[in-house]
């Protein structure tokens, strides 16, 4: 019999199989030599070294200006940081692409049912990458003016 | 897979010698110290003779050794015991910043009941301030409480001379007060425990960071001490901690200790952790030693390194078969970091970003070589993968 705790709390690890995945196995992070070449529309931070996760996003929007068609990201912080991070990039990239207004509603709540669920105080306080993604489109959205 | 265990300050593994001990006690030899019959004989004389072995080691008398439910609960009647049964002499108690959170926790309860409470500061090198001591004594002082030996950075803290700083600065030799108190948990396997050296009247002991039981511990509480219990009950432990006494555990607690003491390690643990604290340091740019490089105990490598978080490290290093432990906030329920690395003055960042290995009898050279090659290439990944 497995014991589970709390949500999140999935078998001998201490996250689910989706965290694992993506805390080991990250995509779409800005590599160092991409850097220059991403030129990115948009960039957002969010998060303060003090408190343990900071996150950056990078944002690419096609020409009519309605839709996110690639990003990158950065996080310095701990496994479900780095894990929502991630996953919050597949779920903006897949399908060609998300439309600025769907991205705009996306919540904690979401990343954290993409990854299986989080331990409740991870949800609250290491799922910043909604955030960073609003600051990088609002970023994009300044700029274009 | 590998499996190198390198988190003992957390816990230790039961040594077969303690386990084999403590066995008998769970079926055949069941019965209750308390009852008046042969059977209850056996067990009562068991836990006395557990009692004379731990006090040989202490250097104390029998009767002033209390067994009790772990080392929290040794800290909680250490510090509650002695506040609330000599209120008329005074509300304020000494401690320090970095003490566990067993001690910390319930000054802070304290507190809220009307008591002062003067937490003193420790340098850099992790080591409590003494001429801080000397100032903060007061004509109220009930009460120091400073750890042995820091669960967190390992820093041995000089209770002799504390000691020493209490007895002359305080109305101690008229009036009994203020009463020390020390957790030796952490220093248990590796320092002296001879309370007449020491100079203190609490020492808070517990198994399970000396290859014993988990769930057992004892406090020394030097006669004449004012103490007043926690547990009230059928008068066991002198009154001082009422239930049927935890049999098995008892004289597990004795066997652990007698042998944590007669086969100290610490020559080979002293070489095998400064061999890994150099190796760490030469292989990871800008790691950093938190607490004193040669005042802690043998057995204790703490690490800070810029830019990558801790629990994140712990987690990679976990997947490689390596288990250690991290200072940082997203290990702990408390969404802060470690208040020791703060205390010592790491920066918020430094202290999320910090590693715990905690070295056993078990640990040999090849392990920590292991984590030596492991560790750059997760650092390097995580570095990568960081914002800062």
């Amino acid at each position: 019999m497995t014991i589970k705790t709390k949500k999140g709390d999935v078998g001998e690890w201490l996250y689910s199989k989706k965290v694992k995945q993506h805390f080991f196995n990250p995509v779409k992070f800005m590599k160092e030599s991409e850097e220059k070449k991403f030129k990115a529309d948009g960039i957002g931070q969010v998060g303060s070294s003090a408190c343990g996760d900071v996150m950056k996003f990078w944002i690419k929007v096609d020409k009519s200006g309605k839709k996110i068609i690639d990003c990158r990201w950065r996080t310095y912080g701990c496994g479900s940081a780095i894990a929502s991070t991630s996953v919050l990039a597949e779920m903006l990239t897949e399908k060609g692409g998300m439309t600025i207004e769907k991205a705009l509603k996306i919540k904690p709540q979401d990343i954290s049912n993409r990854l299986d669920g989080l331990p409740a105080i991870k949800v609250h306080c290491s799922v910043l990458g909604d955030q960073a993604l609003r600051k990088a489109i609002e970023d994009y959205k300044k700029s274009s003016k | 897979m590998k499996n190198i265990y390198l988190d003992n300050a957390a816990t230790t593994k039961i040594r077969k010698e303690v386990l084999a001990e403590m066995l008998p006690f769970f079926d055949e030899k069941f019965g209750n110290p308390s009852s008046f019959h042969s059977s209850g004989k056996v067990a009562k004389d068991a836990v006395e003779v557990a009692r004379e072995k731990i006090a040989k080691i202490l250097n104390c008398r029998t009767h002033e050794i209390i067994f009790t439910g772990g080392g929290t609960e040794s800290d909680n009647l250490a510090i509650l015991g002695i506040a609330r049964a000599n209120k008329e002499q005074g509300r304020h108690i000494i401690t320090s910043k970095i003490e566990h959170p067993a001690v910390l926790e319930v000054c802070k309860e304290l507190e809220k009941e009307g008591f002062e409470i003067t937490y003193l500061p420790v340098g850099k090198n992790g080591i409590v301030k003494l001429d801080e001591l000397k100032k903060a004594l007061r004509k109220d002082t009930v009460l120091v409480s400073i750890m042995y030996a820091n669960n967190e950075i390992g820093t041995i803290q000089p209770i002799r001379e504390a000691a020493k700083i209490i007895r002359d600065n305080s109305k101690k030799k008229d009036t009994g007060v203020p009463y020390f108190h020390t957790d030796a948990c952490q220093a248990a396997g590796a320092l002296d425990l001879d309370i007449q050296k020491l100079g203190v009247d609490m020492l808070t002991l517990n198994g399970s960071k000396i290859y014993g039981p988990k769930g057992v511990g004892a406090l020394f509480v030097k006669k004449g001490t004012k103490l007043q219990p926690l547990i009230f009950g059928g008068g066991q432990e002198s009154g001082l901690r009422g239930g049927t006494e935890n049999v098995p555990a008892i004289i597990g607690l004795a066997k652990a200790l007698e042998l944590a003491q007669a086969e100290k390690d610490n020559t080979r643990l002293i070489d095998l952790r400064d061999y890994f604290i150099k190796e760490l340091l030469d292989k990871i740019r800008r790691a950093e030693l938190n607490g004193d490089a040669k005042l802690r105990l043998p057995n204790n490598i703490n690490i800070s390194i810029p830019r990558v978080e801790g629990e994140a490290m712990v987690l990679y290093l976990d997947s490689k078969g390596i288990y250690c432990s991290t200072g940082s906030a997203c290990s702990s329920n408390s969404l802060k970091p470690s208040h020791v690395l703060l205390a010592i003055g790491r920066s918020n960042e430094m202290a999320h970003n910090s590693l715990r290995f905690t070295l056993g009898r078990d640990t040999k050279k090849s392990d920590l070589d292991y984590v030596v090659e492991a560790l750059p290439g997760i650092v390097k990944k995580l570095t990568e993968i960081s914002s800062l």
